[in-house]
């Protein structure tokens, strides 16, 4: 099943990369595997045993016996969700880049669903090298399609990009090698808890630049810039929660000691980076500029909901995960659907554009304010969770991100009144049409499951760690 | 009468199936008339090397306890044999790749020299003691010096070729005045026989070691013996610099490995230092040379020195690990090395000038095989997973580590990532500049077909990408080849 999950938008990609298909027929070749895969996610979600818990649905096979390491998957209540939300994004993603007529759709849609398969990888894999392995996988089609779909800047970005996240994962590389080595297991699921701080960082250093923590993120105002909208949409809403994945499956399980030593770094770190990005979001000048920096502000939040190391804080930052994820999925094409209309994100160009598009209105609010947290929403309670997690850690931390709350209503409200109210902006013109069936039905679905998720946050909250206990699951490691 | 020792005629059934082949194609240069001449005499060449892969492989099957023949002067064994199959199929994919290859004349003299560099090579990597290896590593230079500079047309050939006579000779030069020291510590010649002798702490043995590790470090390319590289690689005919990147390469590896492990076994406190010492240099050397070139030849040949230091890395962690990492990563290497060239090869025929960053532009879309085939290279070289060269590089790492070499493991990972920059780069250079970027126009048309080249560097990128799936059965060959040193 986990297998099929991975292999499935793998062998679509291959399929379309070697038949000669043309434009339409690639495109939705690629939608339908993808919609298939959201649709075999459902099936594990339907027959995951979420009372049992733990480890379900994994296969091992020795992959080289001298070392050690073997291909081994399997999914933990948590990685279901992150499973659930990398599907229905790549699927709204590939039905977007669909709908807009990529150039090269053959090239485009391949590596998308490779990107799939490698992301589901991420989450499901038990292995650490098969992890790094997956967790690599990932720029391969990451790098091409920043690159080659990208904006004018997308030369320089890729390369930012890529420096600065190969610079962390070659660092998990060389503590992967001492920490696996040294357990002479690779294995996840069997490889004991270390105490070595150097091991420790260099995972941290591999997830704190790929989330990214302040103050690693000088790749990522360029690269969500530069890229499509829907890779965009990808890269912060699901590619960051590898990285996120990796602190709470493999540094924060495994590194017990570490963590309490470098804690209030780490969590310092996280609530620079959230008022930081708040502000920057703030000033920001335009849409995805607002956008990428509200997700420097929302992975610092996720990071401190982990560090703070207790059920609470587990579970706000799974929410807060699949959250953010759907959310920012949501914001990037939405803006993509606005400057298709308007040619620029420039908010001083923009404006007015309610009037006469109800629809691009009432999704445009709706996924804005379940991004600033009102009450009722799903970000407000894994927001909530999180914050009353990190209390446990000392009140100041929580201080910080109630402030970071206030902050992201300002840079949401700010960033719904200058596409939507105020005058008509200059590049707006009243030929501009409101959102397509076509493109409505990318995103509503998008919109739709935080709905649900407003509705129901428990679905997640309750079904993430064995007995509902983050603390003890993470505590022995994930064993 | 002269009793000549027992010769055991299968163990050297590969190299002499070679030398056949080279005989053949000669022999084809005078007697087969001119326009049916290239077909023969590279076929002869093919079928050589066909025949040498598959006595290898024999060999290697039927050879689990590896003895000496001819008066000890040569092992049978795995690691020459498993060494000899990545030298045969490097030989036979050069052959396919050199086809096409513009050349007025000398197409029988081209494949009887390829063939007998190959059976120089195989001989090479069974040598037993230290006249054998001097015999071996002369035999396969020469045919390479003639092979650089076959085309007598070309200025930049024939500069390769006078610069890589100058220094291979003196690189020859030093590893022989080294035997002699070694000859003179120890009074021996076989490997095993200097080992046992044990003049561990004599300063001649160790002056005499530093400098035969000097002579193979030249035929390596590692730094800081590298300076000839970028020039022959560069003004080499490009199939024959693909062969000697990916054979010469490994041929001198695997005879460092063998050389060290078995006859100077009590050393092993020096040159261990001293290879993790060339290999530092060579990673340093080669990533910071390779950043700031224009030319694709030239760039390959220092990520090829780089490439010699991390496989350095697994040859000084002297231990049975090491040697494992060491010829698995031969094998991705080997086809990398062989398919990049390749590409290398078709585009300069498609454009008739020397192939740079700048004209590699649109390449990938234009040529949709040989450019996703040159991008699953590059990642294998920088060690991206799906490739081959990801698993050699963390078996290298990991000899590394399991030496308590943490810090090797440091310089590696952080030349690794100076290499992504220009690896990247080339990949940015073909699929992200558009066409309209290109400035020269390819000349004639569409660019000619060239199955051979194309089936060449399929095979390539299917055992790259495949050496990463199918790690088990390859480490499987390797650990029995490792075993037949002892550690």
């Amino acid at each position: 099943m986990t297998t099929l999950l991975i292999l499935l938008p793998l062998a679509a990609a291959l399929v379309i990369w070697v038949l000669p298909l043309n434009d339409i027929s690639a495109g939705a070749l690629a939608l339908l595997a993808a919609l298939v895969e959201v649709g075999l996610w459902i099936q594990l979600l339907v027959r995951y045993d979420f009372a049992q818990g733990g480890l379900q649905f994994a296969q091992e096979r020795a992959w080289f016996s001298d070392l050690h390491v073997s291909y081994h998957v399997g999914v933990y209540g948590f990685s279901v969700w992150l499973v659930g939300l990398t599907v229905v994004a790549m699927a709204a993603a590939i039905a977007y880049g669909f709908w807009v007529g990529r150039d090269r759709v053959r090239a485009y849609m391949g590596l998308m669903l490779f990107l799939t398969g490698a992301i589901v990888g991420v989450f499901t894999a038990q292995d650490l090298l098969l992890f790094y392995a997956f967790f690599e996988a990932m720029m391969i089609p990451l790098y091409i399609l920043v690159g080659v779909w990208g904006g004018p800047g997308r030369l320089g970005a890729t390369l930012k990009f890529v420096l600065y996240t190969m610079a962390g994962s070659l660092l998990m590389l060389a503590s992967i090698i001492v920490y696996g080595l040294s357990q002479n297991t690779f294995d996840l699921t069997q490889i004991g808890q270390s105490s070595s701080d150097w091991v420790f960082l260099g995972f941290v250093a591999a997830f704190a630049i790929k989330a990214p923590l302040f103050p690693l993120h000088g790749w990522l105002p360029d690269a969500y810039r530069e890229s499509s909208p829907e890779v965009a949409a990808i890269l912060s809403g699901v590619v960051s929660k590898a990285a996120a994945y990796g602190f709470l499956r493999i540094a924060i399980a495994k590194f017990p000691e570490p963590v309490q030593h470098y804690r209030a770094p780490i969590l310092a770190l996280a609530a620079i980076g959230l008022i930081y990005g708040s502000l920057l979001a703030f000033r920001a000048p335009d849409i995805r500029g607002v956008i990428a920096y509200s997700s420097l502000a929302q992975m610092g939040l996720i990071t401190m909901g982990l560090f703070a190391v207790n059920d609470l804080g587990f579970d706000g930052a799974v929410l807060q995960m699949v959250n953010h994820g759907l959310v920012s999925a949501a914001l990037f094409l939405l803006a993509g659907m606005v400057e298709r209309r308007t040619l620029t994100g420039e908010l001083t160009r923009l404006g007015g554009m309610a009037r006469g598009r109800p629809a691009l209105a009432t999704v445009l609010i709706t996924t804005g304010v379940i991004a600033l947290a009102v009450p009722l929403s799903s970000a407000f309670a894994g927001e909530f969770l999180i914050l009353a997690g990190v209390f446990r850690q000392g009140w100041g931390w929580s201080v910080v991100g109630a402030v970071a709350i206030v902050l992201a209503a300002a840079y949401v409200l700010r960033l719904i009144s200058a596409v939507l109210h105020r005058d008509v902006g200059p590049a707006v013109s009243d030929s501009a049409l409101d959102l397509r069936p076509a493109e409505l039905g990318v995103v509503v679905p998008l919109v739709a499951c935080l709905l649900a998720l407003s509705a129901w946050p428990a679905a997640i909250t309750e079904h993430s760690f064995r007995n509902d206990r983050g603390q003890t699951d993470v505590s022995q490691g994930f064993k | 009468m002269i009793h000549g020792p027992h010769i055991d005629w299968f163990a050297l059934a590969a190299v002499n199936s070679l030398l056949a082949a080279a005989a053949l194609a000669l022999l084809s240069a005078v007697l087969v008339p001119g326009p049916l001449r290239r077909p023969v005499a590279a076929s002869l060449c093919a079928l050589g090397y066909a025949a040498a892969t598959g006595f290898a492989i024999a060999l290697y099957v039927r050879s689990p306890h590896g003895h000496g023949v001819v008066v000890d002067a040569f092992r049978r064994d795995r690691l020459a044999e498993l060494a000899g199959i990545i030298l045969a199929g490097s030989g036979l994919l050069a052959t396919a790749i050199s086809y096409r290859e513009r050349m007025r004349e000398h197409h029988g003299e081209y494949y009887a020299l390829l063939a007998a560099a190959g059976g120089g090579m195989l001989f090479f990597v069974g040598t037993n003691n230290l006249m054998t290896l001097f015999l071996g590593l002369e035999w396969f230079s020469i045919c390479l010096y003639i092979l650089c500079a076959i085309d007598r047309d070309r200025l930049g050939g024939l500069e390769a070729a006078l610069k890589y006579l100058v220094i291979g000779g003196f690189g020859s030069a030093v590893l022989l005045f080294g035997s002699a020291l070694v000859y003179g510590a120890t009074g021996q010649l076989g490997f095993g026989a200097i080992s046992a002798a044990g003049h561990a702490h004599d300063s001649l043995l160790v002056f005499g070691l530093a400098m035969i590790i000097a002579g193979l470090a030249f035929k390596a390319s590692a730094a800081p013996f590298h300076m000839w590289t970028p020039d022959v690689y560069e003004g080499a005919p490009t199939p024959v610099t693909a062969f000697m990147a990916a054979a010469t390469k490994a041929a001198a590896l695997v005879v460092t490995l063998r050389l060290l492990v078995t006859a100077f076994p009590g050393e092993a406190h020096l040159w261990t230092v001293a290879l993790a010492a060339i290999a530092v240099c060579s990673l340093v050397i080669g990533n910071l040379a390779a950043l700031v070139q224009k030319g694709v030849k030239r760039m390959l040949a220092y990520s090829s020195i780089s490439q010699a230091g991390f496989m350095l890395i697994a040859v000084s962690a002297n231990s049975n690990l090491g040697a494992r990492a060491l010829l698995f990563y031969l094998v991705p290497y080997a086809a990398m090395s062989l398919g990049s060239f390749a590409v290398v090869a078709a585009r300069e025929r498609e454009l008739g000038v020397p192939v740079t960053f700048e004209n590699m532009a649109g390449f990938g879309w234009e040529r949709p095989l040989l450019g996703v085939s040159m991008w699953a290279f590059m990642l294998g070289f920088a060690g991206f997973p799906l490739t081959g060269g990801f698993v050699g590089k963390f078996y290298a790492f990991a000899a590394a580590y399991e030496h308590g070499w943490t810090w090797l493991v440091i310089v590696g990972v952080l030349a690794t990532l100076v290499s992504l920059y220009y690896y990247l780069g080339l990949v940015r250079a073909m699929f992200m500049r558009r066409t309209e970027d290109l400035q020269l126009a390819p000349i004639g048309g569409s660019p000619p077909r060239d199955a051979l080249l194309q089936t060449a560097v399929v095979a390539c990128l299917v055992v790259t990408v495949g050496s990463f799936f199918a790690v088990q059965p390859l480490i499987d060959l390797a650990r029995h080849a490792a075993n037949s040193l002892s550690f």
